[in-house]
C-alpha cells in the first residue's frame, strides 16, 4: 500500500490538508438532515476498503505528524496522560491491542514478533525498533500506555469496571474537544457525561452504560461524535483554551469555507482480556468545509444539520458565534433536493 | 440553614447526613465550622461504647466566634483535636488515616469544599469515596480548580470568580471532580476578551 505521510501542522501555520483521497474516506456522521443524541452503537466490523474502518485501528496521511502534535502536547502539559496506580494490567492489555492490529493491519509499516514475553515491535514510520519484555514496565522508555498512545493516532482512555459503573481511571489526551482529563480521571460514566444537555433526561447515558458493562472481548463496539473546530487545531483542550477561544471571533463570509472544520471522532470501545477493563478510543478527523464541499450532498446536509440544530447542543459544542456564517456559506450548495441516505459522498 | 439542591448535575455528589456505622472499631469524625452542629447531634446519639472509639478533628473556619469547639471537647475527653485551618487538619488527617486499622470509619461534615478535600485525601489511602458519611453545614461555597494553571480556590461564592493564583477570570462549570474535591473553572473570555459577564452571588 502506497501512502505518503504528509509533513504538516496542527498549529500557528496550520499547513494540515487532506488529500482528495482522505476527503472521499472522511467517516461523514450524518446519515439523514437533522442530529439529536442516540445510542449510535454499532458492532465494529470491518468496513470497506480504504474506508476509516477497513481496520480496526485506521492510519492515515495524518499519522506521522499526529504523532509529532502528540508529542508537543505532552512536553508542555505531561498530565494529558495520566494512569491510577491499578490500571497498570490494562495499560500492558493496551500495548497487545494496539501492537498486534497495527501489525495485522498494516504489516508494511509495523511488525510485532512474540516469543513468550520476549516481544520486538517495529514501527517503520517513526523510525522505532524497540525489543521489550511484556509486563515489565522497565524495559520500555515510557509506560505502556503512553508507550503505545505516541505511536497511535487518536485519544484514549482505560476505563475499569466495578459496582455497576465504568470509571475512566487511565488516559491520554492531547488532541480532544473541550474535556479534561486531569480532571475527569477517576469519574464514572454519568459523572464524566455531567456537562452534555439534553441526553441525561432522554436516557441515553443509563441505557449506553448498560450497553458497555455488557461488552464482551472481540466483539468491540463503535460510535461516531462530532463537533466543529476552528482551524486545524487538534488541541482543543480547556487547558488551552486561552489560546485557541479568539479563533471562534475570527471567522469571516470571507474565510470561513477553509477556516472551519466539521471534526468527527470515530469512538471504538473493546474489552480488554487480562484487566476487564475497557479500551474507549477517541479517533479524530478533521476536514474543512471547502473539502467537504467537494461532495455537494455532505454540503447541503450539514448546512440542514447546522440549521436544525437545537440551540443548547450548539452552544456545548461551541457553534453559536460562526454557526450562521457556516450555514450562509453552505447555502451555496442547497438547491432544495433531498440527500440520499447513508452517510457517505455523491 | 442554606442547604445544596438535589444534585441537578451528575457529578455533584450528594451528602446524605451522618449516622453512626454499627460495627466501626473506631470512627474517624471530621468537620470545619457548622459541621460542628451536625457532630454534636451524632455524639448526643450515641452511648458512651460508641463515643469511647470516636476521634474528632475540628477547624472552626467561619465559626470561630461561636465557639462550637467548647461544646464538643467535653463530649470526647482527650479525643477532640481543634486545628487552626483546613490544611492544618488535613495534614493531621493523614497522619491519622497512614496509622488506621482495618474497620476504622470515617465522616465528613462541614462546607462542600472541605468534606471534598477530606474524601479525596482519603482516597489516596484507599478509602472507597462512598463509604464515608457526610453532611454539608454551613456555606454553600464552593471549592474550585482553575483548569488552566490547576491552582485551587476555597470559598467560591460567585459564578465568575478571578483565578487567586494565574488572575484569569473564571466561568465556574457545574462539573465536579471527587479526586480533586472541586469544581471546574474555566475561562470565561478567552473569545473576546472585553467580554465577562457581571458575576452573580449564586452560593451564599
Amino acid at each position: 500500500m502506497s501512502l505518503t505521510f504528509r509533513d504538516e501542522t496542527f498549529r500557528d501555520d496550520f499547513t494540515f490538508r487532506n488529500s482528495p483521497a482522505a476527503i472521499r474516506r472522511f467517516p461523514f456522521p450524518f446519515d439523514r438532515d437533522q442530529y439529536m443524541y442516540s445510542v449510535n452503537m454499532e458492532p465494529h466490523s470491518k468496513g470497506p476498503a480504504g474506508s476509516a474502518t477497513e481496520f480496526p485501528i485506521d492510519i492515515d496521511e495524518h499519522y506521522v505528524s499526529e504523532m509529532r502534535e502528540r508529542a508537543l502536547v505532552l512536553q508542555q502539559d505531561p498530565l494529558r496522560c495520566q494512569s491510577l496506580p491499578h490500571m497498570i494490567t490494562a495499560e500492558w492489555d493496551l500495548v497487545e491491542l494496539l501492537m498486534t492490529s497495527m501489525a495485522d493491519s498494516y504489516p508494511h509499516w509495523f511488525s510485532l514478533s512474540r516469543n513468550g514475553n520476549d516481544w520486538h515491535w517495529i514501527n517503520r514510520p517513526l523510525g522505532i525498533d524497540q525489543k521489550f519484555t511484556f509486563g515489565n514496565v522497565a524495559t520500555l522508555p515510557y509506560p505502556p500506555m503512553e508507550y503505545i498512545t505516541r505511536q497511535c493516532q487518536g485519544d484514549f482512555s482505560l476505563l475499569d469496571q466495578r459496582d455497576d459503573n465504568i470509571w475512566m481511571d487511565a488516559g491520554i489526551a492531547t488532541t480532544q474537544a473541550d474535556w479534561s482529563l486531569d480532571f475527569d480521571i477517576g469519574m464514572n460514566f454519568m459523572e464524566w457525561h455531567a456537562p452534555v444537555p439534553f441526553a441525561h433526561q432522554m436516557g441515553v447515558f443509563e441505557r449506553a452504560l448498560k450497553y458497555l458493562l455488557n461488552l464482551q472481548i472481540d466483539k468491540p463496539v463503535r460510535r461516531l461524535n462530532w463537533t466543529m473546530t476552528i482551524n486545524p487545531r487538534l488541541d482543543t483542550s480547556p487547558e488551552q483554551y486561552p489560546h485557541w477561544g479568539k479563533d471562534r471571533t475570527q471567522v469571516t463570509a470571507e474565510n470561513v469555507g477553509d477556516k472551519v472544520y466539521l471534526r468527527v471522532e470515530l469512538q471504538g470501545l473493546w474489552r480488554l482480556p487480562r484487566s476487564n477493563a475497557i479500551v474507549f478510543s477517541i479517533r479524530g478527523y478533521l476536514a474543512s468545509l471547502s473539502e467537504l464541499a467537494t461532495s455537494p450532498k455532505w454540503a447541503r446536509r450539514l448546512s440542514r444539520v447546522l440549521k436544525s440544530l437545537p440551540d443548547e447542543i450548539a452552544e456545548y459544542k461551541g457553534l453559536s458565534r460562526h454557526r450562521a456564517l457556516s450555514i450562509a456559506w453552505l447555502s451555496q450548495f442547497e438547491d432544495d433536493s433531498p440527500t440520499s441516505p447513508g452517510c457517505g459522498p455523491d | 440553614m442554606p442547604t445544596i439542591p438535589p444534585s441537578l448535575y451528575k457529578s455533584r455528589p450528594v451528602y446524605p447526613g451522618l449516622s453512626w456505622i454499627a460495627g466501626a472499631r473506631r470512627h474517624l469524625i471530621t468537620a470545619d465550622g457548622e459541621g460542628a452542629l451536625a457532630v454534636l447531634e451524632l455524639l448526643n446519639s450515641a452511648d458512651q461504647e460508641t463515643r469511647n472509639r470516636a476521634i474528632l478533628l475540628y477547624t472552626p473556619g467561619g465559626s470561630k466566634q461561636l465557639g462550637h469547639g467548647a461544646k464538643l471537647a467535653p463530649l470526647l475527653p482527650g479525643a477532640c483535636h481543634e486545628f487552626p485551618s483546613i490544611e492544618t487538619l488535613l495534614f493531621r488527617l493523614n497522619v491519622e488515616l497512614t496509622r488506621a486499622n482495618m474497620s476504622t470509619r470515617l465522616y465528613a461534615t462541614g462546607t462542600e469544599g472541605f468534606m471534598g478535600q477530606v474524601i479525596a485525601l482519603a482516597q489516596g489511602h484507599g478509602v472507597n469515596p462512598l463509604s464515608v458519611k457526610t453532611e454539608h453545614r454551613g456555606s454553600l461555597a464552593r471549592r474550585v480548580q482553575c483548569v488552566h494553571c490547576k491552582g485551587f480556590m476555597d470559598g467560591v461564592t460567585t459564578s465568575i470568580v478571578a483565578c487567586s493564583h494565574c488572575g484569569i477570570s473564571l466561568f465556574v462549570r457545574d462539573h465536579y471532580s471527587r479526586r480533586l474535591g472541586a469544581f471546574q473553572g474555566v475561562i470565561v473570555n478567552a473569545e473576546v476578551a472585553e467580554e465577562i459577564p457581571a458575576a452573580e452571588e449564586l452560593y451564599p
